[in-house]
């Protein structure tokens, strides 16, 4: 087919429609269009959804097993890899969309599968087990009887506007980024509006900071902008270090080019001509994703020397954090960039007006400048309609831990947790009950169960003195042991305290000390142990007091959050481990009494030899036993018994 | 030290914001960072060598000790924690008589703590060199072990 889309697409694009304010297309580009947008396919299109999590649950071995199949039968089909659609429990996801019908989309397609998969497909049958679902195209046919996927219960009450084409479109293409009515924004910007303009908008639409602190962006902007130093800089913070949150990895792995524009609109807005993209050196697969984007950007003309002829340059660079936590605080992410140690510093001066190498700098999180593209293109009236009165927009979550679903979901501010959980996630997995919601990662709070209509957002997160930014979801079920978790999240803290605050490295240190002093079984009952436990809880929540006063960083003010909020909520689990050393939920293995049933213990020995203390005795093909002052709770006779003679209380 | 040369000439030595991406690439290079190595890139920075060490302990990237035949990396995030990856973790050091970030004695195993491998949905995750293991159970960490003990005795 002679389309010019297909031969000269950059060309098309670019003038046709990049550059067309109206967005009423003539016949032939929305021809064009309909091709790139794949409304339109000539022969059967297989996508593979090929992000992290996608790779980690076998797709390359999927992709490579269609390659095979199609060589196999002579079938002629694209095959596209795209970015993760956000279903992670469902990986990894194939979809299939055949000439003339809806594109199709099948879960968990291991390898093994892709064979009979296939040959349904193409002859128009379907495997009922494999079906996510489908998805709506009007000039299409869809499939009779399959559910579309945009009212499965994980997708209907999302509302994605920075996922729009995650998981749809091919990250390595720029032109289908355009298609969907990319880098319009961009053109628009740089050729119609001033500065103070863009900054304005973005003041308007109450577009506030996705990183932590919440701070409206458009403010931030203007600062920068405001101080007339002819070198500025602008840092895109993408330096997801924390446990169980992978937004920042989705975003760049499923639509790196809205990340660029956003930046390249930012830079703009605050006059830089030098922006740093800052994240960590071990997301491989999100930097080569995105130097490529860069790349292709750079050819189109859209970064470097004169963007769009209208004077303005920018040049991107990739800055890869070698791995600390603290990063994420503007100061420290800047230390970094600079070569040094990421110690965070007193503000003010604040960045804005004082940052990288001396210079006026804007650090802002990925999350934020994502959004900025689609601000410019619908207007600011229309980013305020979505979310709450004091939140604006949608935010990314991911959501792990013990829920039926897993994955990571765009929802409007000011939805309930209730909602996310129960109903986007399907609640806990297993039929076991609910016990809690850890939200905002390390430093976050624990929500108990029975309080989950608290809506998310920024109003709501500052009475819980939580930070929403770093939007990780942990579903607790009920043999969660909360102090464990605490224990774990202070662990976490500790090793990642940067070590310049006395307060925080040393109290974090010391709260570590009075958990695990609490989560372990005491070496001897002495009455000085004792005491040191009763007197340690009580100094817990002053030393929380402190830590919070007197710290530089967020990380520091937010260190004891994990600890005060469990012990908020779950205080009697914290006085069951004290008082009666016992763990409800027999997560603290330390604190585990193990028994042998003497009736089912068969006497193969086995335990006997695996005991690193020589805490059991007894002679062959007769009961062994347990010799509790020894035993020191390992649980590894319980692994390994084979007859399930091992129990523990 | 030729290779080390060619990596420190790709940088300028007048910006110590270099600093980190070198010592980044000689990692990559030679698997791990030794003396000489810092105080090349020190001498070449024109910076003292506590500060290249100073930056090079601070980061978790960067390894003092080279990586065994077999490396194990074992996720540590939150999700892989409510699956019980602690008792794993515990479970490997005794068993590999390796302790958790270190490279054992005879080089032949390593034990490496992540802090998230981003694959929630499937924890508790192992990797043991390019292999990842999902959903491991304790009979699962079992066979690998006895497979890790298998490749290095």
């Amino acid at each position: 087919m002679a389309s010019p889309i297909l031969t000269e697409p950059r060309e098309f694009l670019v003038e046709k429609v990049i550059k067309n304010y109206s967005n009423i297309f003539d016949k032939e580009t929305l021809e064009g269009l309909s091709i790139l947008r794949r409304y339109r396919v000539e022969k059967p299109v297989i996508f593979i959804g090929t992000g992290s999590c996608g790779v980690m649950a076998g797709a390359e071995e999927t992709l490579e097993a269609v390659g095979t199949y199609l060589a196999k039968n002579a079938t002629e089909a694209e095959v596209v890899r795209v970015g993760c659609i956000g279903f992670c429990s469902a990986e990894p996801i194939l979809d299939v969309q055949l000439p003339g019908k809806a594109r199709l989309s099948f879960q968990h397609v291991t390898a093994d599968k892709v064979e009979d998969l296939l040959n349904a497909v193409f002859h128009r049958t379907l495997l009922p087990d494999l079906v996510l679902g489908q998805y709506r195209q009007e000039s299409q046919e869809s499939w009779p009887n399959v559910p579309l996927i945009e009212q499965l219960p994980f997708f209907s009450r999302q509302h994605r506007i920075i996922l729009k084409n995650t998981g749809l479109t091919s990250p390595w293409n720029i032109d289908e980024y355009i298609a969907a009515g990319g880098y319009k924004s961009l053109y628009k910007t740089v050729l119609n509006y001033t500065p103070d303009k863009v900054c304005e908008i973005i003041d308007q639409s109450e577009l506030r900071g996705r990183g932590g602190g919440g701070y409206l962006t458009g403010k931030k902007w203007m600062v920068t902008l405001g101080t007339g130093s002819d070198q500025k800089y602008l840092i895109c913070n993408a330096d997801e270090s924390d446990p169980g949150a992978f937004m920042n990895r989705v975003i760049l792995e499923g639509d790196p080019h809205r990340v660029l524009e956003g930046i390249a609109i930012a830079a703009y807005a605050v006059g830089a001509n030098k922006a740093y993209i800052y994240l960590r050196s071990d997301y491989t697969l999100p930097i080569r994703i995105f130097d490529h984007a860069l790349k292709q950007a750079k050819e189109y003309g859209f970064l470097g020397e004169n963007i769009f002829g209208s004077g303005f340059g920018l040049n991107i660079r990739i800055s890869q954090g070698a791995g600390a936590y603290v990063c994420g605080e503007e100061t420290a992410l800047i230390a970094s960039i600079e070569g040094r140690r990421g110690m965070p510093q007193a503000k003010p001066p604040y960045p804005a007006e004082k940052g990288l190498f001396g210079h006026p700098t804007i650090v802002n999180n990925i999350e934020t400048l994502a959004n900025v593209p689609t601000i410019i293109e619908n207007g600011p009236s229309w980013f305020k309609s979505v979310g709450t009165q004091e939140s604006r927009g949608t935010k990314l979550f991911s959501i792990a831990g013990k829920s039926q679903r897993t994955g990571f979901i765009e929802i409007p501010l000011g939805m309930a947790i209730n909602d996310i959980v129960n109903g986007i996630a399907g609640g806990v997995k297993d039929g076991k009950a609910l016990k809690a919601v850890q939200l905002g990662g390390p430093s976050g709070v624990c929500i108990p169960a029975d309080n989950l209509s608290v809506p998310v957002a920024y109003e709501s997160a500052r009475e819980m003195e939580a930070s929403i930014g770093l939007g990780g979801i942990i579903v607790f079920d009920e043999e969660t042991c909360m102090v464990d978790q605490a224990r774990y999240f202070m662990e976490f803290l500790q090793h990642e305290s940067c070590g310049k605050c006395i307060p925080c490295r040393e109290g974090t240190r010391r709260m570590l000390q009075i958990l695990d002093e609490i989560t372990r079984r005491p070496r001897e009952e002495s009455s000085h142990e004792t005491l040191s436990r009763f007197k340690g809880v009580v100094e817990m929540e002053s030393l929380a007091g402190v830590i919070h006063d007197t710290s530089l960083c967020g990380l520091g003010r937010n260190a004891p959050n994990p600890v005060l909020s469990t012990l908020k909520w779950f205080r009697d689990e914290f006085e069951e481990h004290i008082f009666d050393r016992e763990c409800r939920a027999g997560a603290c293995h330390d604190l585990r009494t193990y028994i042998i049933k003497a009736d089912v213990c068969n006497g193969c020995n086995i335990c006997q030899k695996k005991c690193p203390e020589q805490a059991i005795i007894g002679t062959i093909k007769s009961p062994h036993f347990i010799i509790e002052a020894k035993c020191t709770g390992c649980g590894i006779c319980f692994d390994s018994c084979k007859f399930n003679a091992i129990y523990f209380k | 030290m030729e290779n080390a040369d060619k990596i420190l000439a790709a940088y300028s030595p007048n910006r110590k914001e270099g600093l980190i991406p070198i010592l980044q690439d000689l990692q990559e290079e030679f698997g791990f960072l030794t003396d000489d190595l810092l105080d090349a890139a020190g001498r070449y920075l024109n910076l003292p060598s506590n500060k290249v060490y100073g930056v090079a302990t601070f980061y978790d990237q960067f390894r003092f000790q080279p990586r065994g035949h077999v490396h194990i990396r074992i996720c540590r995030g939150t999700s892989c924690h409510l699956y019980g990856s602690h008792t794993y973790l515990d479970e490997l050091e005794n068993q590999l008589s390796i302790k958790a970030g270190s490279t054992r004695k005879d080089r032949r195993v390593s034990l490496e703590v992540t802090t998230c491998l981003g694959a929630c949905e499937s924890a508790p995750v192992i990797r043991v060199n390019d292999a990842s293991h999902r959903n491991v159970t304790p009979a699962d960490l079992d066979r690998i072990i006895r497979s890790v003990k298998e490749k290095t005795e």
